[in-house]
């Protein structure tokens, strides 16, 4: 086989298979978008043009929804990103045991959102939850708080991709070449302008990596605040979407809350990737 | 000067130590309370204040693995004198076993999850991690018109979120009768993994030297003798890692299985939630099934500790 031909034989079928399963369904919610399809009745769907689009963008609570989800966003970010920076700041000297003691504080990211989830709702339990136990309070709702609920659930996603932040800035740290900060102290230079001058430019590519990814993960976050909670106040845009697909069975406009989403996630992937490949340029 | 420095730096050591082992503490309750639950008495899984010492067993895995009834009025004492020891503590629980025709125990519900959950993870990353490494050869080595096109296009189907590719998949599905087979997952999984995989494995491919695969094609190898006997080998590692993150990634997905099956292919992700509110919680037989369920996970991290980064960032950093 002529080289042309096994690079083709290579790569095609990947991408005919990511078209048939990825981009093909798309097409074909595109379509029903438009339509008033609901996919638990036998009725035809009719054609009529852009009114779901319409309806959803002029309808409270899905803009209630997107803020839900946008508070979400900030709270879950802000606190990986403190937690996870902060942690990698500690880490960044030697320690006996850094290897093992890094690779345990890993573990929450690898584990699966359905466990994590779940007993975090034990541990929230108002009346034998760990969590009001340690804290000192007593019969503090949680989860069935409308005021609390939706920070308990960020609280568990800080927990959990805390550890991602971490990675990410550590390999950032680690790659700062130690002659810098010896200048530093030669100059006497006080910490804070070693720390806004040496360390947090030199991690800012990393950093920025783990900000974009996150964000986009936790605006997609469907898993934990699922299993959580059922408020209205931590109804998150992809709750919106399944319960307005599966469970309401209102199909068409389904796939038009599913494209104003997909827009949304697209926007953000387009800049995640032109980072990573900024990156790995270097 | 130098040695006030130095002393300095070591007092800012050692507080920052302490710092990481507070936070390494408050980090591991979520994760030593799942274990813990798991070896508890059920007396002592839902107590006010939690318990934290106790007489730990395993009765809860042997609850995990049967079916069970509750049972009514006392154990016939004969048949509790006969009953072998793991028998007789799920008699002490006011509890019996669910037995066929011939007699046989009938195994739980999480047995079969998990069975599907290891079929369906493992037949993905096979397929994902088989197809992404030729795919990555590919665009590792020939040049291809709008490569960066075609490498952006694939990581971005990655991003698309579950439920978005769910609605119209589900439709599909239901039309040729995939929902809630194993083949149906099968395909979403590896369709999801296979732009990681894509991505990960040229990563692992750019670093193997071009100059092995050149000697061998003037030694007359064909292209496809020197990929399978040249560049393979020496992509054994980078293989092996992209594979058991493919195996992570399917192991815990959770939105598209909930969406697409419903018993015969369920996983354990959907599974192991919604046995919560089904009568009296028995949290220790939950915390047994999520223990076994994270066992697997928890061994390849520390497999994986070196390429952890590398995965994280579809092979952009690499240390």
């Amino acid at each position: 086989m002529s080289d042309l031909a096994i690079r083709n034989w290579f790569i095609i079928p990947t991408i005919a298979f990511l078209i048939v399963f990825n981009i093909f369904p798309l097409l074909y919610s595109l379509g029903f978008s438009f339509t008033d399809y609901r996919a638990a009745s036998n009725r035809p769907a009719n054609f009529i043009g852009l009114e779901n689009y319409q309806e959803l963008l002029t309808d409270d609570g899905i803009w209630n929804n997107f803020t839900i989800t946008a508070k979400y966003v900030i709270i879950s970010v802000a606190g990986q990103v403190i937690v996870g920076f902060g942690l990698a700041l500690l880490l960044n000297r030697p320690i006996p045991g850094k290897g093992l003691l890094t690779t345990i504080l890993l573990l929450p990211m690898m584990m699966s959102a359905a466990v994590v989830g779940l007993f975090w709702q034990l541990l929230y339990n108002p009346s034998w939850g760990i969590v009001n136990y340690l804290l000192g309070l007593e019969r503090m709702e949680w989860l069935s708080n409308p005021d609390a609920a939706l920070y308990a659930i960020a609280i568990t996603d800080i927990w959990m991709w805390s550890p991602f932040v971490m990675l990410l800035c550590l390999a950032g740290l680690s790659a700062i070449p130690s002659s810098l900060y010896e200048a530093a102290a030669i100059d006497r230079a006080p910490p804070w302008f070693v720390f806004r001058r040496i360390t947090l430019p030199l991690v800012a590519p990393l950093l920025l990596i783990a900000i974009i990814f996150r964000t986009m993960e936790a605006f997609k976050t469907f898993d934990i605040a699922f299993i959580m909670a059922s408020l209205d106040e931590t109804e998150l845009v992809s709750i919106r979407l399944y319960k307005l697909a599966f469970q309401e069975w209102q199909t068409g406009r389904s796939c038009a809350l599913a494209y104003i989403v997909l827009l949304a996630v697209l926007a953000i992937t387009t800049i995640y990737i032109k980072y990573l490949n900024r990156l790995k340029e270097r | 000067m130098a040695a006030v420095q130095s002393k300095m730096q070591r007092l800012w050591d050692r507080i920052a130590v302490a710092l990481v082992l507070v936070a390494l503490v408050i980090m591991m309750i979520p994760l030593y309370w799942i274990c813990s639950t798991a070896f508890k008495p059920r007396a002592d899984a839902t107590t006010v204040p939690p318990t934290v010492f106790f007489k730990p067993e395993i009765t809860a895995f042997i609850k995990l693995f049967t079916a069970r009834v509750e049972r009514r009025g006392a154990p016939n004492k004969e048949e509790y004198a006969r009953a072998p020891w793991w028998e007789k503590v799920v008699m002490d629980g006011g509890e019996r076993f669910i037995r066929d025709d011939k007699g046989n125990i009938e195994s739980s519900g999480y047995v079969g999850r998990f069975t599907n959950s290891l079929i369906i993870a493992v037949t993905s990353t096979f397929l994902a991690v088989a197809m992404g490494t030729v795919t990555a050869y590919g665009f590792s080595r020939f040049k291809m018109p709008g490569e960066s096109d075609w490498l952006f296009f694939i990581l971005s189907t990655r991003m698309l979120p579950p439920v978005v590719v769910a609605i119209p998949m589900y439709l599909m599905y239901r039309t040729v009768a995939l929902v809630d087979t194993h083949i149906g997952l099968i395909i979403l999984y590896t369709a999801f993994n296979l732009s990681f995989s894509v991505w990960v494995m040229k990563g692992f491919i750019d670093e193997i030297p071009t100059e092995y695969e050149e000697a061998a094609l003037v030694d007359g190898y064909t292209r496809m003798e020197a990929f399978l006997k040249i560049v393979l080998p020496q992509a054994v590692t980078g293989i092996a890692a992209t594979a058991v993150f493919c195996f992570i990634t399917a192991w815990n997905e959770y939105a598209f299985a909930l969406i697409m099956t419903l018993r015969k292919a369920q996983t354990a992700p959907p599974y192991i939630p919604s046995q919560l509110g089904s009568g009296l919680t028995d949290w220790t037989t939950i915390a047994a099934g999520a223990v076994l369920f994270l066992l697997p996970v928890m061994i390849f991290t520390f497999l994986l500790r070196n390429h952890l980064l590398r995965g994280v960032t579809f092979g952009a950093v690499r240390k």
